[in-house]
């Protein structure tokens, strides 16, 4: 009988080493006549386990990880292949409390499948939610999005449901479906781990919403930092154009879409909507006056709806089960689940998706077990390079959209970086206004000069050069980026620099630090 | 074959070979038909080139009926596309956030020290240039490090060492 085995192909699984894990484990069975068969699937986000081998049992998957080529005969001669026990072993995966305490909607698939199987997506409930919406009136689509609270994954939290109702409403002769797959922000990669682990779901959240809104044309904007996830979409987009689920008459229906993946070049900014518009036209990623908004003139000048890679793939469970269903998740106007990225200085890092409400506290030690060096964790940043830094006191802080707005913060994209108490805050608040100026579209002033600017009083604030006065300015040039800024890049850096000063000042104090007066 | 007579390939220095203009005009022949073909085609340029040569610009902008500036702005404007031959191998380390609170800054420095290089440099036998990345979206398993198109982990200063070493091998076994 032939035993399964399962070893992810995700980047992040790839990154230590688990392809040599999977040449080990075939070597090895082939060795010992024992017959496998190695499946690459995504990963089940359990990220310090990685390289996280799965062997199906009579009893369900059990895990062992994390798996070195070295581990391999050792796992052999415990007698893994029936799911023995061994020093990497962690049982049934799927009781591993990490895992089991999530609620996973949008990554309900993501480790669990084959991402390369169109087969094994429609086993486990792919499609469903296209199959719905075929039967639906494009309004009631829209209609059953914007019930269910969905809103913008991306970081903005825009409803989803607006948007789309837009392009519905506007006629065109052409329309356009793009998914933002530029997951620049440090601390993050949900967009990624589903590209990777469930590729068909964006494909047929995308589909959903090109006959929503009536776009018959898709492109997916994908930064070419992520090589893994490109090739994972392109292979799930021929094998859904072979069989129908792309292109004309999708499953026999009237109905068109087709779809094409699109790389970036390195430039955060395109991560903006109207920025990633402008790139996707071939053109120097530089911000967009708004309006007219992307839904009446987007891509090409045509309607466009343009959203995140968990915003459309959270959208085929809506169809599928209801808004209701998903609605029934989260707290507030923060409705659902999201996925969450424990990242940086952490034990347990990885992804999480719960529903909105849970706290940081419960995040970064019951599920992260406390800092990866043992040292107490001094602050984390959420939401990216334009997140709010965060003291210790903030940790009780509910994950909800609204909540974190109150705290002068932002939730961005579900992205948490954690720092431990060797972490030098005002070196991070440099960097904010370092990044700013890297990244700065450079259309509008106080962000492409501002930073530069910034960049400069922080270096004379930290050398104790007239602090009181620096400062002073320092809030003055945050003001007017924040005011001032055409987009969130220069609207926001402010966010983690000033977040970074007020919560804590001690490490801006040269005098306190070298014990020498300013 | 007219539109090659466009540019005498004769004065355009020693960067661009023959084969390099053959390259980028078949590139663009094969894609300039499709929207917005401008990126995609660099893309497929830096890919075969290894670089977008600053004489193919010219070029790529008679094909598709742009401005020199306006190829040129879209190449300049986008970190990933250069304009020099570079080494046999790219190294991208992460400055970003999540992999500076695990010793990035440290990995950073180390690289250059070790290789003799700054960012956007290349080491002295050719094989490796450096570059710095903002996130390679392995936030949990920093520091990280992307060698051509593969991604590393949990990147030590000796794992940084042992990896160097394995790609000058792999380039030294080439060719």
């Amino acid at each position: 009988m032939t035993t399964r085995i399962y070893v992810p192909r995700d980047a992040a699984a790839r990154s230590v080493g688990s392809d040599a894990t999977a040449r080990a484990l075939q070597a090895e069975g082939q060795r010992r006549s024992i017959d496998i068969q190695v499946i690459r699937n995504g990963s089940r986000g359990l990220l310090w386990l990685e390289p996280l081998v799965e062997v199906v049992t009579p009893a369900g998957r059990v895990a062992y990880g994390p798996v070195q080529p070295a581990d391999v005969a050792g796992l052999f001669d415990a007698g893994f292949i029936s799911g023995a026990t061994h020093s990497l072993s962690h049982g049934p995966t799927e009781e591993i409390p990490y895992f089991k305490k999530q609620e996973r909607l949008t990554f309900a698939r993501v480790g669990i499948t084959d991402p390369r199987s169109l087969e094994d997506y429609l086993q486990h409930g792919g499609y469903r939610g296209l199959k719905a919406a075929l039967d639906m009136e494009p309004a009631a689509i829209v209609g059953a999005v914007t019930a269910s609270g969905l809103r913008g994954r991306g970081g903005a939290a825009f409803p989803a449901g607006i948007k789309w109702k837009t392009v519905l409403g506007v006629s065109a002769d052409q329309k356009y479906i793009v998914c933002n797959a530029d997951e620049g922000d440090s601390g993050t990669f949900s967009d990624r781990m589903v590209m990777e682990g469930d590729p068909f779901v964006l494909i047929e959240g995308m589909t959903i919403a090109g006959i929503a809104t009536g776009a018959t044309s898709g492109y997916i904007y994908l930064r070419w930092e992520y090589p893994d996830a490109k090739a994972a979409l392109n292979a799930a987009i021929a094998s859904a154009y072979e069989k129908r689920y792309l292109g004309e008459n999708i499953l026999g229906t009237d109905k068109r879409f087709d779809l094409e993946v699109r790389s970036g070049a390195g430039a955060y900014i395109c991560g903006e909507e109207t920025s990633l518009l402008e790139s996707l036209e071939s053109k120097r990623g530089q911000v967009r006056f708004k309006p007219p908004l992307p839904a009446i003139q987007g891509l090409f000048g045509k309607p466009t709806v343009i959203n995140n890679v968990i915003t459309l793939a959270s959208v085929p469970i809506i169809l599928d089960k209801g808004a209701d269903h998903y609605q029934h998740f989260g707290m507030g106007r923060s409705r659902g689940t999201l996925p969450i990225q424990l990242a940086g200085n952490i034990k347990h890092g990885g992804l999480i998706e719960k529903a909105f409400g849970i706290s940081l506290r419960e995040l970064l030690y019951d599920y992260g077990g406390g800092s990866l060096s043992g040292r107490p964790i001094r602050a984390v940043q959420v939401g990216g390079p334009l997140g709010a830094y965060l003291p210790e006191s903030q940790f009780d802080t509910q994950l909800d959209y609204e909540a974190f707005t109150e705290i002068k913060g932002m939730l961005g994209h579900g992205g948490i970086v954690v720092f431990d108490d060797t972490v030098d805050m005002a070196a991070q608040a440099r960097y904010a206004m370092e990044f700013c100026a890297i990244e700065s579209c450079g259309k509008c002033t106080p962000c492409r000069i501002g930073s530069t600017r910034g960049v400069e009083v922080i270096d004379r604030l930290i050398a104790g050069n007239n602090p009181a006065k620096q400062e002073t300015l320092l809030r003055d040039l945050c003001d007017t980026m924040t005011y001032g800024s055409l987009c969130a890049l220069g609207g926001l850096t402010p966010y983690p620099v000033l977040s970074a000063l007020n919560h804590f000042p001690e490490d801006f104090d040269t005098s306190a630090r070298t014990g020498v007066p300013a | 074959m007219a539109k090659v007579q466009i540019v005498n390939t004769k004065a355009l220095g020693p960067v661009v070979s023959r084969a390099q203009v053959d390259a980028v005009l078949g590139i663009c022949a094969a894609l300039k038909s499709i929207p917005a073909p401008l990126i995609p085609i660099l893309h497929a340029i830096q890919e075969k080139v290894g670089f977008v040569p600053k004489d193919a610009v010219p070029l790529i902008a008679a094909e598709l009926n742009l401005s020199i500036a306006e190829v040129h702005g879209v190449v300049s404007f986008y970190h990933y596309f250069r304009q020099d031959p570079g080494g046999r191998h790219t190294v991208h380390i992460c400055r970003a956030e999540a992999c500076q609170a695990v010793g990035a800054v440290e990995v950073e420095a180390h690289a250059k020290r070790t290789l003799g290089v700054e960012f956007h440099g290349t080491t002295r036998d050719g094989a490796i240039r450096l570059e710095p990345v903002y996130c390679l979206g392995n936030c949990a398993l920093g520091p990280s490090i992307m060698i051509d198109q593969e991604l590393h982990g949990r990147v030590s200063t000796q794992r940084f060492d042992e990896l160097m070493q394995d790609t000058r091998a792999a380039t030294a076994g080439e060719p």
